[in-house]
């Protein structure tokens, strides 16, 4: 009786002792199970926690106040909307600091978008300051919160928000700095006072090239322009005179672009922080692409808007009579032409914080500008220089736009960017100016751009939407509605079925199918698994598909029955569907894994859920169905067996 | 227990002439009327608006028309208060925009509509995802093969592939000749029927090795019917789980998924029976006899003749 199969069938790793009776596992196998089932039941059940709908308040300006002093100024922000709220008659269930936010939970959706009017209307009565978002705050019992115990997060298309692919215009970003990078190398070698053959352009290609009269000039140039060090030098002749060529090397093209994209990043957080979301994502995509995701955005039209805008501000002196003219800009102001000079003093780049508020006197829009320290001194040095001089303001705008071109006859976009250039202002200076200042001049829109984008930090690099997926909050919510309502009559159906065609084996195979259910949702949430639909359709179809390995099982012990005692044929089915169970399952988990290398977005959603669920599935039909079938049947004697 | 006794391979040539025959047709419409493709692969943007009563897509097209917004298509999405407006690419400039347009535009002949969803996608985007599609399903294709081959025969190898491009072709052309939409979901859905139908594969696959190396005076053909109709009750009891829940899926899952559902729906029926037929009569008429399979397994397989003392 207690012979076994040639190689001792120390299957799934699990060791028979020879002299146990067939079908039966040792206690501590029995535990270990259990415990796996414990710790999979702990980990999916914040996920039955509904989450209570919130806002969440969030001052603008952390560098102003941190550590307890933001706590005391969050408190006294608690403290008033505490009344606020009650005045309003909005109940509210909770409230608590959360990290840098205030957050205060109500109990329904129309309480939390009253709360946010509510909140908004007193915080900001004078300009941004605080970031009023609508949030959803957990309600997971403390003592489960401590054991790292969160509920899955939902994707965009079941809680409701906006999707962004940027795509960042590298080409434009190179032409850019190396244009740029020629200018300065021009200013440096004028103000070094090194005479340099004048050429039209100066740039070829992705290089800068420079002709000297003789090589005493190259070699001072060389040494004055040891400060731009992202290009290679190399000495050369240029148009049959000496010269210098500065290439930019695939390497440093590497390097500006990574700069470029972690600037663009910053500079977008920066901006979709202020956009009202609870949790807003920005993420760089592969080489020039970036991911944003605003999950419960209200207003998608607006976050478009401000993600890809560029606003800037350049200070410059009004043009001296004497000036050469290739110093010189004119541009229109208030119906007569303006020369102001070429080089800025300070641009928007240099501001540490930027506020749009209304002049006291004029009510008119105005942003209140704070240097930094490096911008604050160079205003400085040049106005106390040039008192009674005019100091111009240029406010520079960029769109992107995408043009069709023909290229070698095939019709290929084109992206470029439109770039809008006027003077906002021309006054002349009056005294020495400091680190801080107003502006006016400006709509009331575009000061509140302004603000935000000078807050924000510009962006180094233009970019261009290649892809949006907005999903409303209500589609959401009827998406995870009908997401679960065809889990669970699925699961139903397929558990009715198991019953009615195995019995007590579909007992076994039900409960084994249930944990599953369990793990593939605990494993999910443990690894912070974004759950989207079709994520749900991806539980669904292993539901369905996880009895296979169940019915391979039990329809081999129906074969068995044939030709062994029902003890014997329980492990013979058991261990030879085991080879057929892994084959077909690792062919699929291959497929899952190309699904979600190479598939994006939905796609991916599936895969993970398809993945989970093939390991979870493998484990709980194989070794919970088989514990559930030992403690059923197991060690004792069966004359028959229904199957 | 019951003990079947179908003679499977006797009809093979029938089921071959079925299979060609699907085959063909699925590949001329693909070929004349292609596939319906989505957003995701072609570009555009799309809204989905909801209404607060009923409304006529027919009016909805016209007033847009009206404003400018040409070449749309307006359709019922689920319900007869939810349309479906899908915009190819219109003016060069700052597309991703159009959305937000038709929808302020739409709102102002219609104050009570609310936005459901709004995609754009650029063309760009639209052609790499084409691409990942056709490169996903390709490397699938495979991987499966490879592996196949490793724990098989080249015989089975061949013949489960054989059947998955069986199975997504007829998928594929079923789309093409009813139109349906066909975007990154369905694809998603391919993918997964090339999962299914092989699972169902290897496990008739591996009842075939098994038979061939244990009966030892049997036809290749009869061997092969043996190894069906034992394996019948399994596939079919794990193709109707896998059916109930696809079916809840497709009937309680809502729009956004129905595609996918359907696309598994048709896999999982075909996939059944290119499991049964396709693979099967390939490894016929590949000539598999039994010394293919006496070759020791690379992964020692543990109890050749699959029987016990």
């Amino acid at each position: 009786m207690a012979e076994l199969p040639p190689n001792g069938t120390p299957l799934l790793g699990v060791p028979r002792r020879s002299s146990a009776p067939l079908n039966s596992f040792a206690l501590w196998q029995y535990l270990l199970i259990f415990a796996v089932v414990l710790i999979g039941l702990t980990y999916a059940a914040p996920n039955v926690f509904q989450p209570d709908p919130a806002i969440q308040i969030r001052a603008l300006d952390q560098r102003a106040v941190q550590g307890a002093a933001s706590d005391a100024a969050n408190q006294a922000v608690l403290a008033r909307m505490q009344t606020l709220l009650s005045e309003a008659g909005i109940a509210l269930k909770g409230a608590d600091l959360q990290g840098d936010s205030v957050i205060l939970r109500v109990d329904s959706d129309e309480a939390q978008l009253q709360a946010q009017e509510v909140a908004t209307a007193a915080l900001n009565a004078n300009g941004l300051n605080y970031v009023v978002a609508l949030a959803s705050a957990s309600t997971t019992p403390q003592w489960l919160q401590n054991l790292g115990g969160e509920p899955m997060s939902l994707g965009l298309d079941l809680f409701g928000g906006s999707h962004f692919l940027l795509q960042v215009n590298m080409d434009e970003y190179l032409e850019r700095v190396v244009n740029n990078t020629a200018e300065s190398m021009r200013d440096t070698l004028i103000d070094a006072r090194i005479r340099f053959t004048p050429r039209r352009n100066w740039v070829v290609g992705q290089a800068i090239e420079i002709a000297f009269r003789d090589e005493t000039s190259r070699d001072d140039a060389r040494a004055a322009l040891t400060d731009f060090q992202d290009f290679e030098l190399s000495v050369r002749d240029v148009d049959d005179s000496p010269g210098l060529r500065f290439t930019l090397t695939n390497e440093k093209v590497r390097a500006l672009e990574d700069r470029a994209i972690s600037q663009n990043l910053t500079s977008l957080r920066n901006r979709v922080n202020e956009l009202g979301v609870s949790e807003p994502q920005v993420q760089r995509l592969g080489r020039e692409r970036i991911v944003v995701d605003l999950p419960g955005i209200q207003d998608s039209a607006r976050a478009k808007e401000i993600l890809n805008k560029f606003a800037n501000l350049e200070f410059r002196l009004e043009a001296l009579p004497n000036a050469r003219r290739s110093q010189i800009e004119t541009y229109p102001y208030n119906g007569r032409d303006q020369e102001i000079m070429r080089r800025n003093i300070v641009t928007g780049n240099n501001v540490q914080d930027a506020k749009q508020s209304y002049d006291p006197e004029t009510g008119q829009p105005q942003v209140n500008i704070e240097l930094d320290n490096d911008g604050g001194r160079r205003m400085n040095a040049v106005t106390k220089d040039n008192v009674g001089r005019a100091m111009a303001i240029l406010f520079i705008e960029q769109r992107p736009g995408v043009r069709k071109t023909t290229v070698n006859g095939e019709v290929v976009e084109e992206f470029y960017t439109e770039e809008d250039r006027r003077l906002i202002s021309v006054a002349t200076i009056q005294s020495a100016l400091g680190f801080s200042f107003r502006i006016t001049g400006l709509g009331l829109r575009e000061a509140q751009d302004l603000a935000l984008l000078l807050r924000a930090g510009a962006l180094a690099a233009p970019m261009y939407i290649v892809e949006e997926r907005t999903v409303g909050a209500q589609l959401g919510d009827e998406n995870i509605q009908r997401g679960w309502q065809s889990v669970g009559i699925g699961f139903v159906l397929v558990l009715i079925f198991m019953i009615f065609y195995y019995r007590l084996f579909g007992l076994a195979a039900n409960i084994a199918l249930t944990t599953n259910l369990v793990l593939l949702v605990a494993i999910m949430s443990v690894l912070g698994a974004t759950l989207t639909l079709p994520g749900i359709a991806g539980i669904v179809l292993t539901v369905g598909m996880a009895v296979d390995a169940n019915v391979l099982i039990f329809s081999r012990i129906r074969e068995e029955l044939h030709n062994h005692p029902p003890q014997r044929a329980i492990q013979a089915g058991f261990d030879r569907a085991l080879l057929t169970i892994t084959d077909a399952n690792v062919t699929t988990f291959f497929v899952a894994i190309i699904l979600l290398s190479i598939g994006s977005g939905p796609v991916r959603g599936f895969a993970v859920t398809l993945a989970v669920g093939i390991v979870t599935s493998m484990f709980t039909a194989i070794l919970v169905t088989r514990a559930l079938v030992n403690l059923m049947f197991g060690g004792r004697k069966l004359e028959s067996l229904k199957i | 227990m019951r003990t079947l006794q179908i003679d499977f391979m006797g009809k093979r040539k029938i089921a071959l002439v079925v299979s060609i025959s699907l085959l063909l047709v699925a590949m001329l419409s693909l070929a004349t009327r292609g596939l319906n493709q989505g957003l995701d692969f072609t570009g555009g943007s799309l809204l989905e608006v909801g209404f607060s009563q009923e409304v006529d897509p027919e009016d909805v097209r016209g007033y847009l028309e009206s404003t400018g917004f040409n070449n749309g298509t307006v359709q019922y999405f689920g319900t007869n208060r939810d349309l479906l407006i899908r915009m190819p690419p219109q003016r060069a400039a700052d597309r991703s925009g159009l959305g937000d347009e038709i929808f302020a535009a739409l709102q102002s002949e219609y104050p009570e509509i609310a936005l459901r969803q709004s995609n754009y996608v650029g063309p760009a985007v639209g052609d790499e995802l084409t691409e990942d599609g056709g490169l996903a399903l390709l490397t699938a294709l495979i991987v499966v093969m490879i592996y196949i081959l490793f724990r098989f025969t080249k015989q089975f190898s061949v013949g489960a592939v054989v059947a998955l491009t069986h199975d997504v072709v007829i998928v594929l052309g079923l789309f093409s000749i009813f139109q349906w939409t066909f975007d990154l979901t369905v694809l998603a859905a391919l993918l997964a029927v090339i999962g299914y139908s092989l699972n169902d594969t290897i496990v008739v696959s591996d009842r075939i090795r098994e038979n061939f190396r244990k009966l030892r005076k049997t036809s290749p053909v009869e061997t092969i019917n043996t190894s069906l109709n034992q394996t019948l009750g399994r596939t079919l009891v794990t193709s109707l789980t896998t059916l109930f829940v696809l079916l809840a899926l497709l009937f309680a899952g809502g729009e956004v998924i129905r595609g996918f559902a359907t696309a598994l729906s048709i896999g999982v029926l075909v996939g059944t029976y290119s499991s049964i037929y396709v693979a099967a009569t390939m490894l016929l008429a590949m000539n598999i006899t039994r010394e293919d399979l006496l070759v020791p397994e690379p992964d020692n397989d543990d109890n050749p003749d699959g029987s016990y003392p």
